[in-house]
């Protein structure tokens, strides 16, 4: 009767439960079937459908793709030298950004981490993370009226005698920098602040000048963080468009590809994993310098 | 105890991808067989509508910055029942490419994207008796190479234009009558990092101009058709321009904002940017009716053409449409809005400028002969059905390499 049903009821639960009893690999399976499904098909799946894609081609008047194997993209991207210089003038601005961030974090960083006070660091971190809450859209729109002809910077410089970088590789190196520098502070604050200021005290009481505790401890327990940060700098610049579109004339990868998805997919395609192969490269360098010991 | 599997997590996500990989190209190689047999035919798709029927209620279109305005709109939505979305776009490719996802009933097309279209399956034939305002159009805009396909009409003509040489009155003084000013290196010099140039593969057609104005020994008679010779020497001219570009603009709203803000001073651009910088009362200018609005050598130009979608879930309310835009209101409207020679002969009854029409030279053929209306450039030269014309893909490769 009732408790007849009740103990039906029990039962099939348990049997349910009992289907799990002493298989680990089933339990952790089912756990992580819905999150590996996501990462494996939508992630990673998008990612081999780019991969094919570059092997196709387009028909040169309908721009329709054409579905058959071939490496004519990636002919066009090794013999043509535009597409190396823009991959090269890419690279080099990533990398040129990922310099500058570098030198304008740490020492906010250290501040943050080692001097300032707790309501000081506090603001600190309000206000690094502050420009992050408005759109990246905004900001670029906002640095291009700052280096518009009539705009703030050269109403600032014209009375010295200079004038901005106007449209050009330098105002995109500017932008990215600005841009990315929150992703860089961070994770170079949250590495100073692991250093025990213990090690730092030790290395004075054993009569180190300051520069060589700076060198000698600081430096190279910070580093791994410096790296990790490079990683978000390097690749957000490898891959952005709309800055170079907005502020300057020139070609990046990221304009490149966009200016190809109207009618190229596949060299898009073939294009879009010049980057991805930087990046990976990038990885492993960082990888060997220690970037991901404490993730 | 079960034993542990040997393998590492590392090698196991190998084979995972590994495994990705091998699928993905099966499916791409069974896509190509499925793709390239339903092809068949040279271009075009679908059939024309035999019978106009009751408006869908909606219509999805893809239009030029100032071709779909509230203004128009707005009477055509109460008399019809259809309610407009539009979607600018920016260049002819970006065009083609929105029209290629399906989702959109009509569009705008310029003479370098409709045969693309046609060859693309992506647009249908237009029953032009469905169309009554089409009897009044400009015969000169009928029958086409660009809007006319194996004799088959592909879209309704909306109005025709030349592309404009704009400058900062303030900057640039006197007035340039000659393209030189941004083409020919010792003048555009003076306007280095100034000089503003559409981001278009199209702009080569330009430089193709130009040398046939200035380099009569190239031979050269039509800007879009081009042997490898004046290719390479109007490919060329545009690489010497680089050095004094100082934007390549793509969207009519980012060099609006350019030449606010002072950036640009001089450049090719469209009616819509100069009559939007006028009203701003921004000190811009453009070459004078006196002059045929035009600098000396001529101009490219577009003519274009409404066309429908094979796609197209609201035809009834396209066809609507491509007869209420060259209605002789709506087309009188559309035309001093954007600053066009109208299609539609009537049109010129309904303009608030009077002499709207002649100073837009909209009735006189022999005008239109010095703009160069936008089109596809083909492999076949249409002359003596050479073959040995540059293709829209050299164009396009060119004009990246012209970039750098």
């Amino acid at each position: 009767m009732a408790t007849d049903a009740v103990v039906v009821k029990r039962s099939a639960g348990r049997r349910f439960a009992g289907l799990f009893h002493g298989r680990p690999r089933l339990q952790i399976g089912s756990l992580l079937a819905a999150p590996m499904a996501w990462l494996v098909i939508l992630y990673l799946g998008s990612l081999v459908v780019l991969l094919v894609t570059a092997f196709w081609t387009v028909d040169p008047l309908s721009g329709s793709v054409i579905k058959e194997l071939s490496f004519e993209n990636f002919e066009e991207l090794v013999n043509v030298p535009v597409y190396r210089e823009i991959a090269w003038r890419t690279i080099r601005t990533a990398a040129l950004v990922t310099l500058t961030d570098a030198i304008i974090a740490f020492p906010i960083a250290f501040y943050m981490a080692k001097v300032a006070g707790r309501k000081t660091k506090a603001l600190l971190v309000v206000a690094v993370l502050m420009p992050l809450w408005a759109s990246y859209l905004v900001k670029i729109i906002a640095w291009r009226a700052i280096l518009a002809e009539h705009g703030v910077l050269n109403w600032a410089l014209n009375p010295i005698g200079l004038h901005g970088p106007g449209q050009g590789v330098t105002s995109v190196w500017l932008v990215m920098s600005y841009l990315w520098l929150p992703y860089m502070i961070l994770p170079i604050f949250a590495g100073l602040e692991r250093i025990p200021d213990s090690l730092i005290s030790a290395s004075e009481d054993l009569g180190a000048h300051p520069f060589t505790t700076f060198r000698r401890v600081i430096l190279p327990l910070a580093f791994p963080a410096v790296v990790a940060g490079s990683i978000f700098t390097f690749s957000l610049t490898l891959g952005d468009y709309l800055a170079p579109k907005l502020v300057s004339n020139e070609q990046f990868i990221g304009t490149s590809i966009f200016d190809s998805i109207t009618n190229n997919q596949p060299f898009a395609a073939a294009f879009a994993l010049v980057p991805i192969v930087v990046v990976i490269a990038y990885l492993g360098v960082a990888r060997k310098l220690g970037a991901f010991e404490h993730v | 105890m079960r034993r542990r599997e040997k393998g590492s997590p590392a090698r196991t996500a190998w084979f995972v991808v590994a495994g990705l990989v091998a699928f993905m190209l099966v499916l791409a190689g069974c896509g190509g067989g499925g793709s390239s047999s339903g092809t068949s035919a040279s271009g075009g798709g679908g059939e024309e509508l035999q019978k106009l029927g009751k408006g869908e209620g909606e219509l999805n279109l893809i239009s030029w910055a100032g071709y779909v305005e509230p203004e128009w709109v707005k009477p055509f939505e109460q008399e019809t029942g259809c309610k407009v979305n539009d979607k600018i776009g920016g260049t002819s490719d970006e065009m083609v490419n929105l029209m290629k996802t399906g989702q959109y009933d009509g569009v705008s097309a310029s003479g370098n994207a409709t045969a693309r279209l046609w060859a693309a399956h992506e647009v249908a034939p237009v029953n032009t008796s469905l169309v009554p305002n089409y009897k009044t159009v400009f015969a000169d805009l009928k029958d086409q190479p660009y809007n006319t396909f194996e004799g088959k009409p592909y879209g309704i003509p909306h109005g025709r234009g030349a592309n404009l040489l704009m400058w900062n009155s303030n900057d640039v003084k006197p007035g340039p009558e000659s393209w030189e000013i941004t083409l020919d290196p010792k003048v555009a010099a003076k306007y280095k990092g100034h000089i503003t140039q559409y981001d278009d593969p199209m702009s080569i057609a330009e430089g193709a101009l130009y040398l046939m104005n200035h380099e009569p020994s190239l031979g050269i008679e039509n800007p879009y058709e081009l042997n490898e010779e004046q290719f390479d020497a109007a490919v060329e001219l545009m690489k010497e321009q680089k050095p004094f570009v100082g934007e390549y603009w793509s969207s009519a709203e980012q060099q609006i904002e350019g030449f606010a803000n002072g950036s640009n001073q001089v450049g090719t651009t469209w009616q819509y940017q100069y009559f939007a910088l006028k009203g701003e009362n921004e000190p811009v200018a453009a070459s004078p009716a006196s002059q045929g609005f035009l600098p000396k050598e001529g101009a490219t130009g577009w003519s274009d053409t409404w066309m429908i979608s094979v796609h197209a879930k609201h035809p009834n309310c396209m066809y609507m449409w491509m007869n209420y835009i060259i209605s002789p209101q709506a087309n009188a409207e559309v035309a001093e809005f954007f600053g066009e020679a109208p299609a539609q002969e009537k049109a010129c009854e309904h303009t608030e400028n009077p002499n709207f029409c002649s100073e837009y030279h909209a009735e006189e053929p022999a005008f239109w002969k010095r703009v160069y209306y936008w089109e596809t450039p083909l492999a076949e030269c249409s002359e003596g059905g050479e073959t040995d014309c540059m293709d829209y893909n050299d164009w396009v490769r060119a004009w990246t390499e012209i970039k750098g």
